[in-house]
């Protein structure tokens, strides 16, 4: 075996995350008003796009959780069978799959598309002598020649993209109808019209459109990332491409794991609180208002500090950089649960006194059921739309969090690639004349486009799952 | 209403208490001094002298709740938890890292961070109520979908960015303002007014989305229909009983923050070097002062339950039928 798998904490929770998903998708299946709560979201062309959107973000996230390390070639006198080393470095599938990326380092900064250097730098004239010259990238439009065009060969690699393209939503497209035409016991052309026509009762046209574009850029990608830089190189010299690429499980981890962390008290004690009422209501309201009373970026503050604190005093509770910087990433995730379960709290607390009054309750009380047997079959369910709309609302709140708790000082490990870390350095540079404004600009669409389409799934989730409340 | 007020003020106590228990064991149980010394003395210096030098020095030598050695009633009070924490109560902060008394930095620091806070919270609270009222007046039609689209796209973007785009397009390219500083007197209007025009628009989605649906749900209330049936004109019906009834709603999200506006705001202040509370609070992060980042967790939730009294008055204020006893 050449590779090692590593398997870092936040990896083992996002598998976590991913089959608690799918068994709540499969109980949803069979549960007629979730099942049309969910057709309701899957009926406008907005929240399709976004879900679609998502899920390209959620795979290249979950290619970014598959962590390994790589084997060391045995040294010259050490027996081959000898015990492996693995290298200290640990990478991910990702990583693997953009390679090119990854290792193509310039210099310092250089524009997108370039192939100088973005600073003048003192050189070694061939004729002897010295001069002050953009010299040229070292990766970036290496094949060119001096004479070559560079538009002329730009184009002449993105000639097929478009076919490339065409060819995913196509395929995509077939996979559908068939689907459709099963379902509708209807001729496959009939279901292709259907769906083209937007007449489909869940808005498949908008995730063939969102298909289409995506997969444009991802070939264009492909086409062109190993041979430019496509979107520039920032101080050091990394991909910006990479950096944001590697961007999106950071957000993706602390949006989700957040939640996933905060909701096993958030339910508990609001359920509690709300349907044993008593002491143990008066404890949860008095801890969550006390909670709530310091102010989120404070305690949040606070408590990265502290966490800072007893990582930098025990270095031995670490083997790999990558397991010190993902320990902080988790306990980041765990501080932002810990300020942000109080509002579900006292959501699910109200909703569990108005759930405890009804008759079917009462009922269930009445013959004796158990109060622990109450909890889970009947307020518990009837509490869970709650729970969804609070976890997609919270999630682009999150990601935004990330990049100010970063900029403060109090984000992910400087080790870490982030939005939060890529803005900041990034900022720094926007006094420079010409601006180097390449990072910002990639940093700034890659998370509009992630918020974005979270907050228009969230939109869309809410008003399926909670038609009367508008809040 | 006096003696609402003072009841009010005993059930503060209890909360206040458990903040300060909380942040004390937050700040002392996770780490020991000791950890905290020899962070701060950096890894050279540390030889256990230089850590008992730096407690004592800084008055962190003693033990958390329980001194045996103390005489008689010091047994209790001469700990780290009365010295370091109970204390604030009395306003009596100590001394940050750099050696100022905290509580003199903080009064110095709260008129810059009201001086700026205080307009970006009034104008964004009149620009969003006014725009969703217009939204509501052309509801259901292309504007008041596109105006929804816009907010949502406006609430997906960092409020990072709104700084470094505005900081870059007026300051830099069009040179209009200073990038950033801050001065007393007239020249206050020069350094303010992009922060504040930042602050405005930065927050503009998401409240204009929220007031939005705010009057939209009263909208569909009896008394509204009664108005429109008396024969006024949809405007008198938005501006003079939707926006009334829909203050309660209203105060409760926009009181309790009221007081908070002291804090000021940590980006707006770092990134124009406001000197007020927000950067000051964000210094002492980035340079570990503990005691600062103490000291305004403890005032920030005085001034939160100061903000949760202020909404319940103001209910009686603007709904007669609210009596507070």
């Amino acid at each position: 075996m050449n590779v090692q798998p590593v398997l870092l904490l936040t990896d083992l929770l996002v598998f976590v995350l991913i089959l608690g998903a799918l068994a709540l998708a499969m109980q949803a299946r069979g549960h007629a008003p979730s099942r049309e709560a969910w057709r309701r979201v899957g009926r406008r062309p907005a929240a399709m796009a976004a879900a679609a959107v998502l899920l390209v973000f959620a795979a290249i996230g979950f290619l970014d959780s598959l962590h390994y390390r790589e084997r060391l070639p045995p040294g010259p006198g050490e027996n081959a069978a000898a015990k492996p080393l693995y290298a200290a470095e640990v990478l991910s599938v990702l990583d693997t799959l953009l390679t090119p990326l990854r290792l193509q380092t310039e210099k310092t900064y250089s524009a997108p598309f370039a192939r100088e250097l973005f600073q003048r730098e003192t050189v070694e004239q061939p004729g002897g002598g010295q001069g002050r010259t953009y010299p040229r990238l070292v990766h970036g439009a290496r094949h060119l020649q001096a004479g070559d065009s560079l538009p002329g060969d730009v184009a002449r690699r993105l000639v097929w993209t478009p076919f490339t393209a065409l060819a995913a939503s196509g395929l995509l497209l077939l996979a559908l109808s068939a689907a459709v035409a099963r379902g509708r016991r209807c001729r496959l052309d009939a279901a292709i019209r259907r769906i083209l026509s937007g007449r489909a009762t869940l808005a498949w046209r908008a995730v063939l459109i969102v298909t289409f574009l995506v997969a444009l850029l991802a070939a264009a990608g492909v086409a062109l990332a190993p041979h430019y830089h496509l979107l520039g190189t920032d101080k050091v010299g990394q991909d910006v491409l990479y950096l944001s690429l590697k961007s999106i499980r950071t957000g993706l981890v602390i949006g989700t794991l957040t939640t996933l962390i905060m909701l096993p008290f958030a339910v508990a004690l609001g359920i509690a609180a709300g349907y044993l009422g008593g002491w143990v209501d008066d404890a949860v309201q008095y801890l969550y208002t006390v909670l709530n009373a310091i102010p989120s970026v404070l305690l949040i503050a606070a408590s990265v500090l502290m966490m800072q604190v007893a990582i930098d005093t025990h270095p031995q509770w670490f083997d790999t950089a990558a397991q010190r910087a993902d320990a902080r990433l988790l306990a980041l995730c765990a501080i932002l649960g810990i300020t942000s379960w109080t509002g579900l709290c006292r959501l699910l607390r109200g909703e569990t006194l108005k759930l405890r009054e009804l008759d079917y309750v009462q009922a269930a009380r009445a013959f004796g059921a158990s109060t622990a047997a109450i909890l889970r079959r009947h307020i518990l369910p009837n509490v869970m739309h709650i729970v969804l709309i609070t976890v997609v609302l919270d999630f682009s709140g999150l990601v935004l969090a990330e990049a100010v708790l970063s900029y403060v000082g109090i984000g992910v490990d400087p080790g870490t690639v982030s939005f939060g870390a890529m803005i900041n350095m990034a900022r720094a540079e926007l006094a420079r004349e010409p601006v180097v404004w390449w990072s910002l600009a990639s940093a700034f669409v890659f998370m509009l486009v992630l918020v974005l389409s979270a907050n228009l799934l969230a939109d869309a989730v809410r008003d399926a799952f909670d038609p009367g409340g508008g809040k | 209403m006096l003696a609402y007020i003072f009841r009010r003020l005993l059930y503060a106590i209890p909360i206040l208490l458990g903040v300060n228990l909380f942040t004390f064991l937050l700040f002392f149980g996770l780490n020991s001094p000791d950890d905290i010394a020899r962070m701060q003395l950096g890894a050279k210096y540390t030889t256990p002298e230089a850590i008992e030098r730096w407690k004592a020095e800084r008055g962190y030598d003693k033990p958390m709740f329980y001194n045996a050695a103390g005489a008689g009633a010091e047994k209790l009070t001469d700990t780290l938890f009365v010295d370091k924490s109970l204390r604030m109560f009395t306003f009596d902060f100590g001394r940050a890292n750099d050696g100022h008394d905290i509580a003199r930095e903080i009064r110095a620091r709260m008129g810059p961070s009201l001086a700026v806070a205080l307009p970006t919270f009034v104008l964004s609270l009149f620009a969003a109520i006014v725009l969703a009222l217009l939204l509501v007046f052309f509801r259901a039609t292309a504007l008041d979908f596109w105006g929804v689209a816009i907010c949502v796209a406006m609430m997906s973007i960092s409020s990072m960015f709104y700084i470094i785009g505005g900081q870059w397009l007026v300051s830099k390219t069009w040179a209009l303002v200073p990038v950033s500083g801050y001065a007393g007197g007239v020249d206050m209007a020069r350094f303010l007014g992009l922060p504040v025009l930042i602050g405005v628009i930065a927050g503009l989605g998401a409240g204009t989305r929220w007031y939005r649906t705010v009057f939209l749900e009263e909208i569909s209330r009896d008394y509204v229909r009664t108005a429109r049936a008396k024969g006024l004109s949809e405007f008198a019906v938005l501006f003079r009983h939707v926006l009334r009834n829909a203050l309660i709603p209203i105060l409760t999200g926009v009181v309790v923050v009221i007081p908070s506006l002291f804090l000021g705001s940590l980006l707006m202040e770092s990134f124009f070097a406001v000197p007020g509370l927000g950067s000051y609070t964000i210094d002492a992060i980035r340079s570990q002062d503990f005691a600062v980042v103490r000291s305004m967790v403890f005032i920030g939730s005085a001034l939160y339950i100061v903000g949760l009294m202020l909404t319940d008055i103001s209910y009686t204020m603007v709904d007669p039928r609210v009596r507070l006893g």
